[in-house]
């Protein structure tokens, strides 16, 4: 029997607010069934809003330690202070003894301190940093996920994300796995990135979005990973639009479409919905794109 | 003072109300382009750099005829930057947090560290506006140790505002800390909600004093006024929904430069800025 091989299509932007959850749901509600759906944006998920998900499981994500000073067996010799390259240590001067603390937020979670103290006065215990829920949609399988304030290893997070995502998709026999990815070029973004079939980018036709969707194409490139690209709001800027398109073009990035402005994404939003499902013009356009998408996935 | 501009959601115009409130000031101002993914400021201050320099963090590297491949290097590591295998050990920098722990540790002193550039800083200067830009390198995964080089330029005696990174997790804790006031900028929708509520969760962790911007604002009540309404949170402006401000924004001008009415919006957020930060620490 042969391997099934299954594509991950990642949707990515640079800049934020582009339109790439909106799209995301869109692309979700037209693929008819053969696709996962993984939302990667895992500090500021939003894909749950529109699919409502109804979860099926959960499981926490425990990922990095953190370390804590137990003020009983510190003698307050401060080598954790020396050693710590983070500011993490905070001294608190007494009058009978100094006492020496770790502060969470700052704690990089690398142990130098845990392994130096003469006393061994330091716990370095595992943390939960978030959530990763497996559910289903009306329109497929769904994996998201929900990182703790603050917490680090979103990238990892990320990850996993899109390993129990193609897991379904193996489990269920589906082609395709649709990831709503982070803002930014980052760490959770190269999770998002590094390994996948596709990616789309969705921008936005001004400076900022020009200056961003460059930077999002040389980290693509850097992966060597193939991407198309999908204008939103064209109207906007048409110059700048052009611009884009050039860009695009010059380093290979295939040009899916030019959208319009169009107040039903803000509406299709305030009911919750894709826009597919409250435009009849957008669900054709958006069909055409996403056919084109999948003829370009090899 | 430092003041710094989030959001939980990308694209709701943080950048567009750092730009606009530094220009209303109208008295020197440093800004700080925290969102070194994605550093758009510098647009709207335009110019080219006055000076720029690149930014390293130590890795370590192997001298190899001291190294007795003992392996304690590649245990001490938490994040699999380093490892080995009874083998001189391997280096892997995109994964190195700079703790030092492997020099340390290595008993043959066969380790020590070299620069790995990580991005760069970048000066701007137009009219009482010093802006400095952090700009991370592409492929480039760790942004806070580059925030944390660009914050060390702050100075305290000087009004500071910092352009954050979207979203909650380590880059955006890394911008944030230290500052006296916190303005969140959402817009009017399911997505800018639920991302403010997440923005306000880190806020209150970080027990910083903070109040809200509704962007892209349309007349009536909000989902924004009612949540802000019910947890007790200060609206400091509302931002129109106007397509006019939309483009301003896409040629890369200041909304108060190009449509000076929109001035004494801003000129208001900074005096209720003031009055909140200097209320918090009384």
């Amino acid at each position: 029997m042969e391997k099934q091989k299954i594509k991950e299509i990642v949707i990515l932007s640079g800049k934020g607010g582009t339109g790439k959850t909106s799209l995301t749901a869109s692309f979700a509600a037209l693929q008819k069934k053969q696709a996962v759906l993984a939302d990667c944006d895992v500090d500021a998920a939003n894909l749950y809003l529109l699919l409502h998900p109804n979860i099926q499981k959960k499981q926490p994500f425990v990922s990095g330690k953190l370390a804590q000073i137990r003020q009983d067996d510190c003698t307050a010799c401060g080598l954790c202070q020396e050693y710590c390259r983070f500011d993490a240590v905070i001294k608190q001067s007494n009058p009978s003894r100094d006492t020496f603390r770790i502060d969470p937020i700052d704690c990089e979670g690398c142990g130098v301190c845990v392994h130096f103290c003469p006393v061994s006065a330091i716990d370095f215990k595992e943390q939960e940093c978030g959530e990763i829920m497996f559910s289903s949609t009306q329109y497929g399988p769904m994996v998201h996920a929900k990182l703790h304030i603050g917490a680090e290893n979103s990238g990892k997070l990320v990850s996993l994300v899109r390993k129990y995502a193609r897991e379904v998709a193996k489990e269920k026999k589906l082609d395709y796995v649709i990831v709503d990815g982070p803002p930014g070029i980052g760490c959770p973004v190269i999770a998002s990135l590094t390994g996948s079939s596709f990616v789309i980018v969705i921008t936005e036709p001004t400076l900022s979005g020009l200056h961003d969707f460059e930077r999002i194409l040389q980290l693509i490139n850097h992966f060597k990973i193939p991407s198309a690209l999908l204008i939103n709001k064209w109207d906007l800027n048409p110059e700048v639009a052009s611009q884009i398109k050039e860009l695009g073009q010059k380093q290979k990035c295939l040009l899916l479409d030019s959208i319009a402005y169009d107040q039903s994404f803000t509406e299709a939003q305030l009911k919750l919905q894709p826009v597919v499902e409250i435009n009849k013009e957008l669900h054709d356009r958006l069909e055409l794109i996403w056919e084109k998408i999948i003829e370009n996935i090899h | 003072m430092i003041v710094a501009v989030a959001s939980g959601k990308g694209g709701t115009g943080k950048t567009t109300v750092s730009v606009n409130l530094a220009r209303a000031i109208d008295k020197e101002i440093l800004l700080l382009d925290c969102d070194v993914e994605e550093p758009n400021a510098h647009i709207f201050i335009q110019g080219k750099p006055i000076k720029q320099h690149t930014v390293n963090v130590p890795i370590p590297k192997v001298k190899e005829d001291l190294c007795k491949e003992c392996g304690e290097c590649a245990k001490i590591c938490e994040f699999n930057a380093i490892v080995s295998f009874n083998t001189v050990p391997l280096i892997f920098p995109e994964l190195c947090h700079s703790c030092g722990g492997c020099i340390k540790v290595c008993p043959e002193k066969a380790l020590f560290e070299i620069d790995n550039p990580i991005g760069e800083l970048r000066f701007y200067k137009n009219g009482k506006i010093s802006l400095i830009e952090g700009r991370l390198k592409i492929a480039h995964p760790m942004a806070p140790p580059l925030i944390k080089s660009l914050k060390k330029h702050i100075d305290p005696q000087k009004l500071v505002i910092l352009d954050a990174p979207p979203g909650t997790s380590c880059p955006v804790i890394a911008t944030l800390k230290g500052s006296n006031f916190i303005i969140l900028v959402t817009e009017p929708t399911p997505f800018g909600l639920n991302d403010l509520k997440l923005a306000v969760e880190t806020v209150l962790e970080l027990d910083i004093p903070f109040g809200v911007i509704i962007n892209k604002n349309e007349p009536g009540k909000s989902i924004i006024d009612e949540y802000c309404q019910e947890k007790n949170i200060p609206i400091l402006i509302k931002i129109p929904n106007q397509r006019r401000i939309a483009e301003h924004y896409s040629k890369g001008k200041i909304l108060v430069d190009v449509a000076p009415e929109y001035k004494n919006l801003f000129i208001d957020l900074w005096q209720q800025v003031q009055k909140l930060a200097k209320n918090s620490t009384l």
